[in-house]
């Protein structure tokens, strides 16, 4: 399959990273070579296996229903871009 | 001293020959003489590091000290480190001091090792030259034309200038073993799992695990005694008895069975590597050891799979560089969805916004079957590539990286390029076994070739063994890259903060 | 053309874990903003989640309640969108094999039983809180609620009126509190509804496309939102409109649902396995130790109420609206199997008005059930009439309600009081029934000799006359004769009018 410029510029939304004309233009050759390295994959009849997602068959530990953090509010905000009254500031969000 | 290992160092300071204040200050000289010329370190801190000298030389005067109290380590600054700025080599970290400690951090904390600066690093560890930094690329110090490997370029360049005794990296697809490959020194990313993640940024979650680098097996063997331990705080920490991973390293080799996977030994391996990875095998075979050949099979298809899996991951575990709570905000933007884009374009290079995209694409509607599911499937069929050969041989040996150190430049326009030469080292962190580099000698221009051994799920310290019985027999760890300030004055120029 | 509804609901249940669904921060509700986000609710670099074995419990219950499979493996998935209260930037939920699958819950809409079948119930986490109060014409993010528990119950699409809806979301807000796993708390957002809303003509088997309504937080928001949605779906049909599948907000005050701003790429969540977890194992000696310890549940109560103890329906409703009424009801009547309708009577009389009044409910009421059995034993037996043991039990009240702290409930260990009070309250006051009928024939006799204008009017036919010559009987009596007895001797005097004195 071939990428085209819209897909970058959807995929660019998506991902929430602005890109100009000329940027979706570079990215959409650079892409290309990666995808058709990526193409590889499809040569192969996978139809028998069972996807991996970790390496050891181990599964999820559990951790007991217990309040082990403090609040640290403050020194988690002194990184912050913008706080007010305890609150991270983000330009206005219209639902 | 340089030169000296680790279990040599701590000896100087239990004899109170050197004190930790003494050893830290001189390594804290050697790196700001050298830093502007090889970039290794982000950040150096000196009041930090004589703080923590101070209190280790207070528990060697106790009688308390552990076989690292007292030695600088070097930490990629991909680990939070409480109070340092920790930047993963991005430009949406540059403002960030971290309110935490990794858990790696903690664990040499704890063993009253030194911190004796952040090392630099690809961007987000996305990158095999260290071209991707924010902060500028490191150079190799053997030639400091040469970029020095990724994405622990900065760790690997640091020990093999010998501007720390060691430093930890991780690894994703190869960042600890081929930057230790191309600067000359021994690194070793152990078993997905055995390392605690916790508060090592994330770049693909299921490929990445932290590691140890330094002068020789040895040192690795110590640190790695001091990284690996079960922690409740990572739920793929597994539940394991602590090792003493420097058991194994005087066994002798005889009977060792290395298997030589055909498809490492073909074309794309240049001839100045084959010949120093062949020279290294033969020094085994004398050791004692047998080589058989055996087949990987699918080892072509681990570049597509991690360049799938990797990137999808990575667009997930990027999602929280938003500027909201931390981090890169951009100075000017309209509105929400503009702040978002604009911090995030500017925030992240182009190599983590490149891989950003492919990972998003590859997990959008109507593709995850034919990419993210396939390539999961892939990775399922390269781990029982390894399986299968694990059921006759002990360890698999094969050339680190295909070529030497390449040029600066040279491959930083040509992603393809720069991927494919990390082939053999991506297909262990696709299966999550552990694997090494070691260096055993030197290629065109005098750049180091580093060999790759790779062994079953926890045989770390058989693999340590098998390093080490080398590193005994040989000297190529020992060999120090020449700088011209490493003989004269080692004052820094100025005194600029990093 | 006569038109039907079609509603599925998908709630959300905050699981009352003391932490966390993925951190070790506290869930405590109300305290200053970002006071209670941890590293890990804040997504720092780096920080990982472990999942809290308290909320899988939950899921558990809920599955084993309405009869769903336990799914093992369960896989946990991220589900990708940028919003800034959602701190990863992607939600941990379920996707494919979530906890619960399958389970129905019968409702009863009416006289008219109807099963609702579930779809799944999975685990996730809640986001933060968007404040849209000025601030300097910015948005305040607080993160407090971000990693709170969630269980999203998924109904089919089985609901045909908004009134039916209304009553399986109840049904289902009374399960969560009487299998402990909600508080329930709606204003809090402890339990809120999304309603997926279609129409279609009547005795049409393909379904309508679908509107999903947001957030609803009350059951009569859920019914006004559903009646609005439909109505304007219909009317839309009509005009000859096509209904977009799209996502709604119900504005209360305006009683009318809303698009929300469409965002163009909302669909595209890129779900995948969460690589940070690992599968989730569920073994089946937890699922049967969680059966175990599952209580009685409310239709099974209602049952054998109806069974056992000959409740009529509304009775048998009433003593299983929650757990605690139920607790207290299966308490009372434990000791009084054969007067279970006076228990259900005192209890939803007497008892639940004086609650009321004290703004408290079933779980810390001051009376122990053995105090309510004992008094109640006590006008059975002909003790006192039921009368006085409206006195009894505000006496007893007081007593125990001024006994402070200890009084506070029943469950608390420590009693001041058991139930011999109701015997040392009747005894110290005299409050027993005048029993000795010739005491009592002689009150007659008095009441009778002293009201010759009522026994003449009762003599010309006034029976409104009897009754008062009653009143006058208890009165002298100080209440304390038994009214049937009364009865008795007064209408025997009169008739035979011995005790006349001319």
């Amino acid at each position: 399959m071939s990428l085209s410029l819209d897909d970058v510029k959807r995929v660019a939304n998506l991902a929430r990273i602005e890109i100009g004309e000329d940027e979706a233009r570079a990215a959409l050759t650079q892409l290309s070579g990666i995808f058709s390295l990526i193409e590889q994959m499809q040569a192969v009849d996978t139809s028998a296996l069972k996807p991996m997602s970790h390496s050891q068959d181990v599964t999820q530990r559990l951790r007991p229903d217990a309040v082990t953090e403090t609040d640290q509010r403050e020194l988690f905000q002194s990184i912050a871009p913008q706080v007010e009254g305890g609150l991270y500031l983000v330009p206005k969000v219209i639902e | 001293m340089l030169n000296s290992s680790l279990k040599q160092l701590s000896a100087l300071l239990a004899a109170k020959k050197i004190s930790s204040t003494e050893l830290t200050g001189e390594f804290l000289r050697r790196s700001r003489a050298l830093n502007p010329d090889y970039n290794a370190f982000i950040s150096i801190n000196e009041e930090a590091s004589l703080a923590q000298a101070g209190a280790a030389d207070r528990i060697i005067a106790s009688g308390c000290a552990q076989p690292l109290t007292g030695i600088p380590v070097a930490q990629k600054d991909i680990f939070c480190t409480r109070g340092w700025r920790t930047t993963c080599g991005s430009r949406m970290l540059s403002n960030f001091i971290s309110p935490y400690d990794a858990n790696v951090v903690e664990r040499f904390n704890a063993a009253g090792a030194v911190n004796i600066g952040k090392t630099n690093m690809d961007e987000f560890a996305m990158g095999s030259s260290n071209e991707t930094s924010f902060y500028g690329p490191v150079k190799n110090p053997w030639d400091v034309t040469a970029v020095p490997g990724g994405s622990s370029g900065g760790s690997a360049c640091a020990v093999a200038a010998r501007m720390t005794p060691a430093a930890t990296g991780t690894d994703t697809g190869g960042s600890i073993r081929q930057p230790a490959a191309l600067c000359g020194i021994s690194g070793m990313k152990p078993t997905y799992g055995l390392v605690s993640r916790y508060g090592m940024v994330a770049f693909a979650s299921s490929l990445d695990q932290a590691g140890p680098m330094a002068k020789s097996a040895e040192d690795l063997a110590l640190m790695l005694n001091v990284m690996a331990k079960f922690d409740a705080r990572d739920s793929t920490s597994l539940e394991r008895e602590p090792e003493d991973y420097t058991r194994d390293l005087d066994k002798p080799l005889e009977g060792l069975c290395i298997g030589l996977p055909k498809e490492y030994f073909v074309s794309e391996i240049s001839e100045d590597v084959a010949r120093a990875v062949e020279a290294a095998i033969a020094e085994y075979r004398k050791l004692g050891a047998k080589t058989v050949e055996v087949s990987l099979p699918n080892t072509k298809l681990s570049v597509p799979v991690y360049y799938v899996l990797a990137p999808a991951e990575a667009s997930s575990n990027l999602s929280r560089f938003d500027g909201v709570r931390y981090g890169y905000r951009a100075p000017q933007y309209d509105g929400l969805a503009d702040m978002y884009r604009k911090s995030r374009a500017q925030g992240f290079g182009a190599e983590v916004k490149r891989r950003i995209l492919i990972g998003t694409y590859v997990l959008s509607h109507g593709y995850y079957d034919a990419y993210y599911l396939q390539a999961q499937k892939l990775r399922r069929l390269i781990a029982q590539d390894f399986a299968e050969v694990f059921t006759h041989c002990d360890v698999i040996m094969g050339p680190t990286s295909p070529t030497v150190a390449f040029d600066l430049g040279e491959k930083s326009s040509d992603p393809v390029q720069m991927y494919l030469s990390d082939a053999y080292t991506i297909a262990v962190n696709l299966a999550g076994l552990p694997g090494m580099s070691i260096p055993v000698g030197f290629g065109n221009k005098n750049r180091p070739v580093g060999l790759h051994i790779v062994g079953n799920y926890f045989t770390e310290a058989q693999m340590l063994n098998v390093a080490h019985q080398y590193q005994l027999a040989t000297g190529w760890h020992l060999q120090i890259p020449v700088n011209r300030k490493s003989q004269t004055g080692l004052e820094p120029k100025n005194a600029e903060r990093f | 053309m006569q038109w039907e509804i079609v509603v599925g609901l998908e709630v959300h249940a905050q699981l009352s874990t003391r932490s966390k669904i993925f951190s070790g921060a506290s869930t405590a509700f109300g305290l200053a903003p970002n006071a209670e986000a941890c590293a890990v609710d804040l997504a720092l670099p780096g920080v990982l989640p472990v999942l809290n074995r308290g909320a899988v419990e939950g899921a558990i219950k809920l599955g084993l309640a309405v009869g769903a499979k336990i799914n093992s493996p369960s896989i946990f998935a991220r589900k990708n969108y940028f919003y800034p209260d959602l701190p990863k930037g992607y939600q941990i939920s379920q996707y494919e094999l979530p906890v619960v699958e399958g389970g129905n819950v019968k409702i009863k809409v009416g006289e008219i039983e109807k099963t609702i079948r579930l779809v799944r119930a999975h685990l996730e986490e809640d986001a933060g809180k968007s404040l849209h109060e000025d601030f300097h014409g910015m948005t305040g993010i607080d993160l407090n609620r971000a990693g709170t528990p969630l269980l999203e119950i998924v109904s089919e699409p089985d609901m045909r009126s908004s009134a039916e809806a209304v009553v399986y979301a109840k049904t289902l807000h009374t399960l969560v509190r009487w299998i402990g796993i909600c508080d329930g708390n709606m204003q809090e957002g402890s339990f809120r509804c999304d309603a997926n809303v279609s129409v279609r003509p009547k005795g049409s088997d393909k379904l309508g496309t679908r509107c999903e309504i947001k957030n609803l937080n009350s059951f009569r928001f859920l019914e006004k939102a559903i009646d609005y949605e439909a109505r304007r779906q219909i009317e839309l049909i009509k005009d000859g409109g096509i209904i977009q599948q799209q996502t709604r907000l119900y504005d209360p005050e305006k009683d009318e649902t809303r698009a929300m701003r469409s965002k163009e790429d909302a669909q595209d969540y890129r779900y995948f396995p969460d690589p940070d977890l690992l599968p989730l194992e569920i073994p089946q000696s937890w699922v049967e130790e969680v059966r175990g310890g599952l209580p009685e549940l409310p239709q099974q109560m209602r049952t054998r109420l109806e069974r056992d103890y000959g409740l009529s329906p509304y009775d048998a409703a009433a003593m299983t609206v929650d757990r605690e009424i139920a607790e207290y009801f299966n308490a009372v009547a434990g000791k009084l199997p054969a007067e279970a309708k006076l228990c259900a009577n005192w209890i939803m009389g007497e008892i639940s008005s004086y609650l009321n009044n004290e703004g408290r409910w079933f779980d810390d009421c001051p009376l122990l059930p053995g105090q309510l059995a004992r008094l109640l034993t006590r006008i059975r037996d002909g003790t006192i009439s039921g009368k006085i043991a409206k006195e009894v039990f505000r006496q007893m009240w007081v007593k125990v309600s001024a006994a402070g702290e200890k009084a506070l409930s029943w469950k608390s260990g420590d009693r001041p009081f058991d139930e011999n009070l109701v015997d040392q309250i009747i005894d110290s006051q005299g409050l027993k029934q005048i029993s000795d009928s010739g005491e009592l024939e002689k009150l007659v006799g008095e009441v009778i000799a002293a009201n010759g204008k009522s026994v003449e009017e009762f003599r010309a036919g006034k029976e409104k006359a009897f009754n008062s010559l009653v009143g006058q009987v208890m009165k002298a009596a100080k209440g304390k004769a038994d009214p049937a007895q009364v009865n008795m001797i007064l209408k025997k005097k009169l008739a035979d009018g011995s005790v006349i004195q001319e």
